[in-house]
């Protein structure tokens, strides 16, 4: 059973890293990067069950409270680059490429 | 037995969640994909003997963390779809093949790894007396340093997104006698005429009819009128449908205009006052 859920944790992964480099909306790449941190939790899950040994599930409780922080913090930036250039697309806040 | 039908059916759930949270071209319907995966993964958690995770998994990420994005979604318009036009050429094709290689890289890597038997975490939370004492034990004894730093982290957090969500007020609260003041010094004095008024129904989506019959341009909702535009439900009769439509054009060139400077009337307003008080 670990390898199936390991092979689903990698395809969840792989899901949403072709999220990030296809999707223009700030938002929806976040989400993207949501669920690469939860592909990420649920390998730790399993190895956690795999090794017989709780440290996986106590790094994906600490993975959990950063990706809140991160979260928080994104969006935020988000609001506010949005109030300021009227968009949340990934491609407007392109100042300093130039 | 239970653990395998479980596991398949919440497996194509979750993928079928995730290629839709990539590929529905509405931001909301991103959103709510993205819940679907975090339950079917919460209950995936459940599965695995880790039900504490479980639980935070649906409190912290299907509650908190969700809503969040439900609730920035709406701030930030939730007609704002994608562009569909590529800066980087190629980029779409590159990044779909690139992804389809790193996902039959991680499989097959995963695949050619033979796994014993997996030992299952029962052995250790019985010594502690279940999961929750057993995962408590180590975050408070070996991990306390990381968990302090995390309160540091949240606190953090907590105190960036306040910096960076605040906003300075850079000109003084207007007051009710300066709106009022502005209100009848503009074109409009009344009120706006309410969807639906002398029309056959007064649904929110119905624009009012002026006396003769034709479309009052004032009456039409331009978020309604948007969507109805975009899926083709414009009333049938063509005149009122050309009027929504130029009403339409005539609004968003107006938003343009105004665009980042949404404050436009109350400087207006200033101005007024200032001549007044000479």
């Amino acid at each position: 059973m670990t390898t199936h859920y390991l092979v689903l944790s990698a395809l969840l992964f792989a899901i949403g890293a072709v999220g990030v480099l296809l999707r223009r909306n700030a938002i929806v790449v976040f989400m993207c990067v949501e669920l690469m941190l939860n592909a990420c939790n649920l390998a730790f899950v399993t190895f956690a069950r795999q090794h017989g040994n709780l440290d996986g599930q106590l790094i994906a409780f600490f993975v959990m409270v950063v990706a809140a922080a991160e979260v928080v913090i994104g969006l935020a930036i988000i609001v506010m680059i949005f109030r300021t250039r009227r968009s949340a697309s990934v491609d407007d806040a392109n100042l300093l490429k130039y | 037995m239970g653990e395998t039908i479980t596991f398949w059916v919440l497996a194509v759930v979750s993928v079928a969640a995730a290629l839709g949270l990539v590929f529905s071209r509405k931001a909301v319907y991103s959103a709510l994909m993205l819940g679907v995966v975090m339950l079917s993964l919460a209950v995936l958690y459940a599965v695995q003997d880790a039900p504490f995770l479980a639980a935070v998994q649906i409190i912290v990420y299907t509650g908190a963390v969700m809503m969040l994005f439900l609730f920035v979604l709406m701030l930030v318009g939730v007609d704002s779809s994608d562009s569909l036009v590529e800066t980087i050429r190629g980029q779409r094709f590159w990044a779909i093949v690139a992804g389809l290689g790193f996902a039959a890289l991680l499989a097959l890597a995963i695949g050619n790894v033979v796994f014993t038997p997996a030992v299952g975490v029962g052995q250790v939370t019985q010594a502690k007396g279940g999961n929750i004492p057993a995962l408590a034990e180590m975050i408070f004894t070996r991990h306390v340093f990381a968990f302090e730093v995390t309160s540091a982290l949240l606190i953090t957090a907590a105190l960036g997104a306040m910096v960076l969500a605040h906003r300075e007020r850079v000109r003084p609260k207007a007051t009710q006698r300066d709106l009022a003041r502005a209100r009848f010094s503009g074109p409009q004095p009344s009120p706006l005429p309410g969807p639906g008024t002398y029309a056959l129904h007064n649904a929110i989506d119905m624009p009012a009819l002026l006396p003769d019959g034709s479309v009052s341009a004032k009456s039409i909702n331009r978020v309604l009128a948007r969507h109805e535009l975009e899926d083709d439900f414009t009333p049938t009769d063509p005149e009122k449908a050309a009027m929504i439509r130029e009403a339409l054009a005539k609004g968003e060139a107006e938003e343009r205009e105004h665009g980042v400077e949404a404050e436009q009337p109350i400087q207006a307003k200033d101005a007024v006052i200032k001549e007044d008080g000479q």
